[in-house]
């Protein structure tokens, strides 16, 4: 509740905020890009903190502080400068958008160190980036939605145009053509993280257009709500939404960020803290897959070999022959994609029924 | 198809058109409430908490419009009786609402919600392509209709509309009449109150029947502009607030139906749409003036 106020007070940009740390205890805080109400993203990360915070002592130990819905570019700066100067040891900021300004303000406070996530720029030696290979479930998705479809196109709903979302329709679409060659999957931008009334309106529009099964890379339960209302299928995202369509919800991408978190604060306390670029998949336990249901039997158990091979490393989503939606060819026979141009990519494979904003 | 299409638009606009003309009927009292984002969020955690604890979104609804009031009764207090800043006030009545909706929220977040259904009417509901349309949407839309016409009504036709426009217009002359200036605006104050609180309701008990942080995500500043682009007449809300609901929702199945569009343009649409066609609407500088209550946002303290 104090933190919630402290929250408000930030956003009025009024009062600095602070407890200082007790000399003892490490303080771990963090950026959110949402609220953390909103049983998403920003919600993920925040129940990943509190288990770390948990599996490191508790409270004594480990001092946490977060500020919701911080807005991406020079806003966030000054709130990333304002944790800087408040005692924190480490801050975690959770949102691609972050990135430069990460950057900016570890450069000025050599002692702090910084996490970011999703990102690849690590300017100073006190900057690490992490990310999860989301676009292993996303591949999962794709095959039980092929499976699942009786229409062959699925809807999918899209934040920004940024490589990670790019890389996630990719994905999608190549598991869904692993099993239908003709998958189609119609993509509409909603232009936000997280506007549950918007988000809502794009699953609509996507069904009114003939999709049955829905797929989202925004933050919020609606779409799942409005797929539940029309009686079609839908994945959940960020976390397991299957109170929101028990009878609709196939699988959903659960972000783990809990085993990180606890390791990273960990390195603080211990003073091994180092610089890293993290990107766990499945193998690691940073991609978890909620429990498959309203399938059949053999869509479940294709979603589960698919899943179990990616986990051994055997599957690699993005294994050629793999052609650009304009028709040239990206990666030859067997060729796997390189993580950098993964981490950059900024166009789709063939049969994506959109055409990228850039 | 197309009859459903028409229905996610009217979705879309309701919440909007709702908290406009509550908005509408404060700033025509001469009172400026930048707060409609606050009570909107506030009126949706209330709504759904109501709704989700009792199992009745009827009585949901009813929490919605009256947190909306009380908590715009906080606004009436220090802008009318402590006389401080409108602006300011506002724009903290909107942080305030965000924050404590926020808290009062968090036990609610992740559980699915009561939503307040679809009216049925045997036959004429089931009449193919326009049934659904006029007698199978939400209660709160066809409220939001008949609330269009009686604001309309009671501005323009009643003379207790009338009172409250010359308020508006000039408070020091309505006092010098005898016109209870503050009690007025404190009554204004509390139907735009009444209506965000509705219009955020509506939000999570029919629109997307979950709680979720900061829902409204800028509707109620939505609203707000859409009172002053209509420059201060209903209809000229509702054709502003069901403009940018069909703009929204067609840049949406433009997009799906991939027609290559840049899709950053598609989505600022509804403003622009919205913004250029209101703004032609009341290109009569004549007429805006007439319209605009000319004592809006300034304090007024009666003179003994």
């Amino acid at each position: 509740m104090k933190t919630k106020l402290l929250t408000m007070a930030a956003a009025a940009a009024a009062i600095a905020f602070g407890t200082m740390a007790a000399e003892a205890k490490t303080k771990a805080c963090f950026i959110y890009v949402g609220p953390i109400g909103d049983f998403g993203w920003s919600y993920q990360h925040h129940q990943g903190a509190l288990e770390a915070q948990k599996e490191l002592g508790g409270e004594e130990q480990v001092e946490l502080a977060y500020l919701e819905s911080v807005p991406e570019g020079a806003d966030a700066e000054r709130a990333i400068e304002r944790f800087a100067r408040s005692g924190c040891n480490i801050i975690f900021t959770t949102s691609f958008g972050y990135m430069d300004a990460t950057n900016a303000v570890a450069k000025k406070f050599a002692d702090v160190k910084f996490e970011h996530a999703t990102g690849f720029k690590r300017e100073s030696p006190n900057v690490s980036t992490y990310n999860s290979k989301f676009h292993e479930g996303r591949y999962v998705q794709g095959i039980i939605a092929a499976k699942m479809s009786k229409a062959g196109v699925a809807g999918y709903i899209a934040s920004f145009p940024i490589p990670e979302v790019v890389m996630g329709i990719n994905s999608f679409l190549l598991g869904a053509q692993s099993v239908n060659p003709d998958f189609k999957v119609k993509v509409v931008w909603a232009n936000t993280w997280f506007d549950p009334g918007k988000e809502a309106d794009a699953a609509k529009a996507l069904i009114d257009q003939g999709v049955d099964i829905i797929t989202q890379h925004t933050d919020s339960t609606a779409p799942m709500q409005v797929a539940a209302e029309r009686g079609i299928k839908a994945f959940g995202q960020a976390s397991d939404m299957i109170k929101f369509g028990p009878e609709t919800q196939l699988t959903s991408i659960v972000d783990d960020w809990g085993p990180y978190y606890t390791k990273r604060i960990k390195a603080v306390i211990d003073g091994n803290w180092e610089q890293v670029d993290v990107w766990g998949g499945m193998a690691d336990g940073h991609v978890v897959m909620a429990p498959y249901t309203n399938m059949p039997d053999d869509v479940k158990a294709a979603a589960e070999e698919a899943q179990a091979k990616i986990t051994s490393g055997e599957l690699n989503p993005f294994t050629g022959p793999i052609t650009k939606q304009d028709g040239s060819e990206w990666l030859k026979d067997g060729e796997v994609a390189e993580d950098g141009v993964l981490l950059g990519l900024n166009f789709y494979v063939a049969g994506v029924d959109d055409k990228l904003p850039q | 198809m197309f009859e459903q299409i028409i229905i996610t638009i009217a979705t879309a606009a309701t919440p909007l058109l709702i908290a406009a003309l509550g908005e509408l009927v404060v700033e025509r009292s001469g009172v400026l409430n930048l707060g409609v984002e606050g009570m909107m969020v506030m009126g949706a955690v209330s709504g759904f908490a109501v709704a989700l604890t009792t199992g009745s979104p009827w009585l949901g609804v009813l929490a919605a419009i009256v947190v909306g009031a009380l908590f715009s009764l906080l606004f009436g207090f220090l802008t009318l009786t402590l006389v401080t800043n409108q602006v300011a006030t506002g724009l903290a009545l909107t942080l305030l609402g965000i924050g404590l909706s926020g808290m009062i929220g968090e036990s609610f977040v992740g559980q699915p919600g009561v939503k307040l259904g679809a009216i049925y009417i045997p036959y004429l509901t089931d009449i193919p392509l326009v049934g659904r349309l006029f007698f199978g949407q939400d209660p709160i839309f066809y409220l939001s209709i008949l609330l269009t016409f009686g604001v309309a009504w009671f501005l323009f036709k009643t003379r207790a509309g009338l009172t409250l426009r010359s308020v508006g217009d000039n408070h020091t002359s309505a006092h010098a009449l005898g016109i209870n200036v503050i009690g007025i605006r404190y009554l204004a104050v509390m139907f735009g109150g009444a209506c965000a609180g509705l219009a955020g309701g509506f939000l999570s008990l029919v629109y997307t029947p979950q709680w979720i942080e900061n829902m409204s995500a800028g509707r109620g500043w939505i609203a707000l502009a859409l009172v002053v682009f209509a420059s201060w007449r209903p209809w000229r809300v509702l054709a502003g607030a069901y403009l940018f609901g069909a703009v929204s929702i067609g840049q949406l199945h433009a997009q799906a139906l991939g027609i290559g569009i840049p899709s950053q343009l598609l989505s600022s649409l509804p403003y622009l749409a919205t913004i250029v066609v209101l703004v032609l609407i009341s290109r009569n500088r004549r007429l805006t003036l007439i319209n605009t209550p000319a004592s809006l946002g300034r304090p007024f303290v009666p003179d003994r």
